[in-house]
């Protein structure tokens, strides 16, 4: 039998994986799952740094199936991005990840979400958007497109909340579009989200072969399929990758993060700079109207400070504080009494 | 005509919300406290910011009672709006205070009390120059009226303007000017009043501390650890953040130069109890403080905190109902709201401070409770507690180390490893109901584990399975049973022989103190028991068993402690006579003493087979 590849820190795919999934079989999330294990071990990230946390739906469920070695939260519906900005508080050296649905993060959940991104809490931040509330069984959710038809025949024309674009308003400073199926281009997507340190958000569309892949419905493989929109192809380049500095053929742009890795964009059409928020909006307008979805990174803001470093605080994790860092004295106590005297 | 009362005086002055009399009011307050005589302040204000109706009353005490006097010895009237009502509040032989800068319409005239004039306003107009100021530093007229004639020297004022306006030299002499003004006036009317005289009482109040719960509950909140604080502004708890903002920064010293603590304004309280659930789940000592709206939206995370089992702290101050109306008056009608927060079977560890170091010990300890039993852990304070002015013996710190409970470091769970033995997260292990935990940052090989709320086994797998659902229900119950013997006791006062007890809990304490002494007067000997806690312990039991009648005086309508008391110990629940005070207001002695008298009257022939 031929050993198993093993990635700088000696870890195989295997020690990516987690419990056996209960999605149905065929479902986009189970896809993201893989790119998600296949884009830790391609950058050696240790599983035991990384929290995973979640809301409630099918999405939420997946961080199971992936990273047994991690801590994880399966915490409650819509209330992720509020969990992991606590825990992120409590020991900011964690790599936390959150998967959530579209029914999660845009619905119930939408205001702490865009509070979160306010923040920029360090996180990476999957959605996987497939249109519908898959656990409770196919209802619309606030990402339905105009026009899209549900199984039963009804169709939506309330707008849907563009993910992407309200993450690029909020404050998110790495955001990008994915599809499940496109794991060439999702895996980067997902190696760079990790090596960003801020609100990294990713919006990818994730059918829901169960109850949102019949004809009529905008979120179904074979429609989401036949109008992806990529702005670039993109490689991920992690810091102790040393490559020669110099551009590849093609390449047009190159996203250095925080921790040294590198995104390179090569472009496909159009000049693209994904650090200018405002042809980043345009874009995804462009490509609504078009009925398509922008996929690749969509934005990138290398200048804020994430959450926990705007705070200022300490490099020992709040988690790790003893009694000694966190009890006054005595005599402080007396001198507080002194001044309640007056 | 009586003699005056040495150091015996209710003072309640009325005015408009936002006016400046706060401030007036504060001096006052300091001052009587300053010459040595027990002393109490109730603040009974709108939800407004400017322009609704404020009474704040100022009790001197020679006796040395601090709860809310039922009767208004003299009334400052200063709010036009309330004026025709505040004139019959005042006590048959009381005095009333008015500003005569115009003359008093005839329908604020009353028989039967004093009446004294001064002319506040044209008396400021004079002093300060025209501008915003001038209107609340009218206020300052009234304690310098009050000063003349209850006795208050104008040192310990000055004094006491010194304290607070310390850097402000400006300040203290504007506001010194208003008040002398309303000094000399009255003196040069030879003004006399015959209710009582304040005595300066040599040492009187000497290590004593005036201060706020919310204040005392934030310091303690410090001491006790608190680092990730997740708030959202409501009243009237707003003022515990915002002392934490405070005193933080002045307390914690810095690590790598770095903060050691995180307060957060959240978006809502949704946000705040999920992020104090995510930070207690990842090790930190998380608090929230809010009111019963706040725990309201807070309850879907209060009982994912139940069942994961993460220890997490809520600081609760209570207040009257839903949105607008009584937010700023003073209720425990939040008990059971507390009690079971969330759905699904819930039970929480409640710790009821009664006075302010129980605020602050209470608020310290809560941690240590939190990590000990993983799970949430209220303090359950209220406004009258939390807003008014107290003074007390200052706060008292018990050097004692944190309690964190069963929580694995990395080295422990290698020892595990080496003598053979499991780490299973929800397993009770030590048949106490509490299971061992790790925190997401330890790298040992067999920490992590996946949590989630009510579908999990002893070893944190996913499991819809019956036996394994009821297991921990059973179990997160069993360590419910454990908490008993460990969270405060009550006080107690008994005598052998009496038969009667009164019970209470958190701010009615004070007016049952005073309550119990006139009872005893008029003939009635009574027991006594605080509730400090649930769940109720041992003692509590012992004491409603041995006795005939109990009174349990509470401030909510529907008797919501004697619920959980009759839930608990059936056998009593017919010796239980409700005290209900539930009008917003503090609680006074003379209403609890009515409705005893009341009950006892009409319960005659029932008691002696209850
Ligand atoms: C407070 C609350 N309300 C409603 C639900 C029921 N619920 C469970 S999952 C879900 C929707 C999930 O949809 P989405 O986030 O899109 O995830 P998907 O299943 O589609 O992956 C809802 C409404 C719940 N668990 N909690
Ligand atoms: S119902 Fe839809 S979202 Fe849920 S597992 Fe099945 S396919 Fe996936
Ligand atoms: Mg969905």
């Amino acid at each position: 039998m031929a050993e198993a590849k093993l990635n700088r820190i000696n870890l195989s795919e295997k020690d990516y994986e987690g419990a056996a999934s209960t999605m149905c079989r065929g479902c986009g999330h189970d896809a993201i799952s893989a790119s998600v294990m296949r884009a830790y071990f391609e950058s050696s990230i240790d599983p035991r740094k990384v929290i995973k946390l979640s809301g409630i739906g099918c999405s939420s469920k997946t961080p199971a199936y992936f990273l047994s070695q991690s801590f994880g939260f399966n915490a409650v519906h819509g209330r992720m991005s509020a969990v992991a900005t606590g825990a992120n508080l409590a020991n900011h050296k964690l790599m936390p990840i959150g998967v959530s649905g579209d029914g999660d993060t845009s619905a119930i959940g939408l205001g702490n979400f865009c509070h979160m991104m306010r923040r920029n809490v360090n996180i990476t931040y999957i959605v996987e958007n497939n249109g519908v509330y898959g656990l409770t069984k196919g209802q619309f959710s606030a990402t339905a497109d105009v026009g899209s038809v549900m199984k039963g025949g009804k169709v939506n024309d309330i707008p849907a909340i563009d993910l992407a674009e309200l993450a690029i308003t909020l404050g998110a400073t790495y955001v990008a579009r994915s599809f499940s199926g496109d794991r060439k281009q999702l895996t980067p997507l997902v190696q760079g989200a990790l090596a960003h340190s801020g609100s990294a958000i990713l919006d990818v569309i994730s059918p829901c072969v169960t109850f949102n892949n019949h004809e009529g419905s905008t979120k179904s493989l074979k429609y989401a399929k036949g109008h992806l929109d990529p702005i670039h192809d993109l490689d991920f380049i992690p810091p102790f990758e040393n490559i020669d500095a110099d551009y590849e053929e093609g390449t047009d742009h190159e996203v250095k993060l925080h921790d040294g890795s590198r995104i390179r964009l090569h472009k496909l059409g159009k000049d693209y700079d994904p650090t200018n928020k405002m042809q980043a909006i345009t874009a995804i307008h462009a490509a609504i109207a078009e009925g398509k979805f922008l996929t690749g990174l969509i934005y990138y803001n290398p200048n804020r400070k994430e959450f926990a470093e705007e705070l200022n605080l300490c490099d020992t994790p709040l988690s790790d504080l003893t009694q000694d860092d966190l009890q006054p004295t005595l005599e402080q106590l007396q001198q507080i009494n002194g001044n309640l005297m007056k | 005509m009586d003699t005056p009362t040495i150091n015996d005086l209710n003072i309640c002055v009325a005015t408009e919300n936002g006016s400046g009399s706060a401030s007036s009011n504060n001096i006052l307050f300091k001052a009587i406290f300053k010459m040595g005589v027990p002393c109490s302040s109730k603040n009974m204000f709108p939800s407004n910011i400017q322009g609704l109706p404020t009474w704040y009353e100022i009790r001197a005490s020679a006796e040395g009672y601090l709860s809310r006097k039922d009767v208004i010895d003299v009334m400052v009237m200063f709010n036009d709006a309330t004026a025709a009502k505040d004139i019959h509040r005042v006590r048959d032989g009381g005095l009333i205070l008015y500003d005569d800068s115009t003359p008093l319409p005839a329908n604020l005239r009353r028989d039967g009390v004093q009446y004294i004039g001064f002319p506040a306003n044209k008396l400021v107009t004079k002093l300060v120059p025209a501008s915003p100021l001038r209107a609340k530093q009218r206020n300052m007229v009234y304690v310098g009226a009050l000063a003349y004639l209850f006795g208050i020297d104008m040192e310990v004022i000055k004094a006491v303007l010194e304290d607070t306006f310390g850097k402000k030299p400006a300040v203290i002499e504007s506001n010194l000017l208003c008040i002398d003004a309303g000094y000399q006036y009255l003196k040069e009317e030879s003004a006399t009043q015959n209710i009582a005289r304040l005595e300066q009482i040599p040492n009187g109040n000497k290590g004593k501390i005036i201060t706020e719960g919310n204040t005392a509950a934030a310091i303690g909140a410090i001491y006790g650890g608190a680092s990730v604080i997740c708030w959202y502004p409501i009243t009237p708890s707003s003022s515990l953040a915002e002392s934490m903002e405070y005193y933080l920064p002045r307390l914690r010293k810095p690590k790598d130069g770095k903060k050691t603590y995180a307060i957060i304004q959240a978006e809502d309280e949704i946000a705040s109890a999920g992020m104090i659930v995510g930070a207690g789940w990842a090790g930190a000592r998380a608090m929230t403080s809010t009111s019963g709206p706040g725990v309201s939206l807070m309850n879907e995370s209060i009982g994912l905190a139940y069942y994961a089992e993460v220890p997490c702290v809520f600081l609760i101050v209570q207040r009257g109902g839903p949105s607008t109306g009584l937010p700023t008056r003073t209720q425990q009608s939040d008990i059971s709201l507390m009690y079971g927060a969330s759905h699904g079977d819930t039970r929480h560890i409640l710790l009821i401070p009664h006075d302010m170091n129980s605020c602050f010990d209470f608020a310290r300890r809560s941690f240590d409770f939190a990590d000990r039993f993983q799970t949430p852990v209220f303090v359950a304070m209220d406004l009258d507690l939390g807003m008014n002015l107290w003074s007390s013996e200052p706060l008292k710190l018990e050097k004692e180390p944190y309690e964190l409970g069963k929580r694995l470091g990395a080295e422990q769970l290698e020892e595990w490893a080496k003598a053979g033995k499991k780490f299973r997260r929800y397993f009770d292990q030590d048949g106490d109901g509490i299971p061992y935990r790790t925190v997401p940052g330890n790298q040992h090989p067999m920490a992590s584990y996946f949590t989630r709320g009510s579908g999990h086994d002893a070893d944190a797998k996913y499991s819809e399975d019956e036996n394994d659902y009821k297991y921990i229900l059973d179990r997160v119950r069993k360590k419910f049973e454990t908490a008993r013997k460990f969270v405060p006791k009550p006080i107690i006062e008994r005598e052998r022989g009496v038969k009667t007890g009164i019970v209470c809990y958190g701010s009615s304490y004070e007016p049952v103190r005073e309550a119990r002494d006139r009872l005893k007067a008029r003939g009635l000997k009574t027991n006594y028991m605080l509730i400090r806690a649930l769940p109720l312990t041992g003692e509590v039991r012992d004491f409603l068993a041995e006795h005939d009648t109990i009174y349990l005086v509470e401030q909510n309508r529907d008797a919501q402690m004697a619920a959980i008391v009759k839930d608990e110990q059936p056998e009593v629940g017919a010796k239980i006579v409700s005290v209900l005070v539930y009008n917003g207001l503090p609680v006074t002695a003379g209403e609890v003493v009515k409705q005893i008298f009341d009950a006892a009257q009409s319960a005659q022939p029932k008691t002696a087979t209850a």
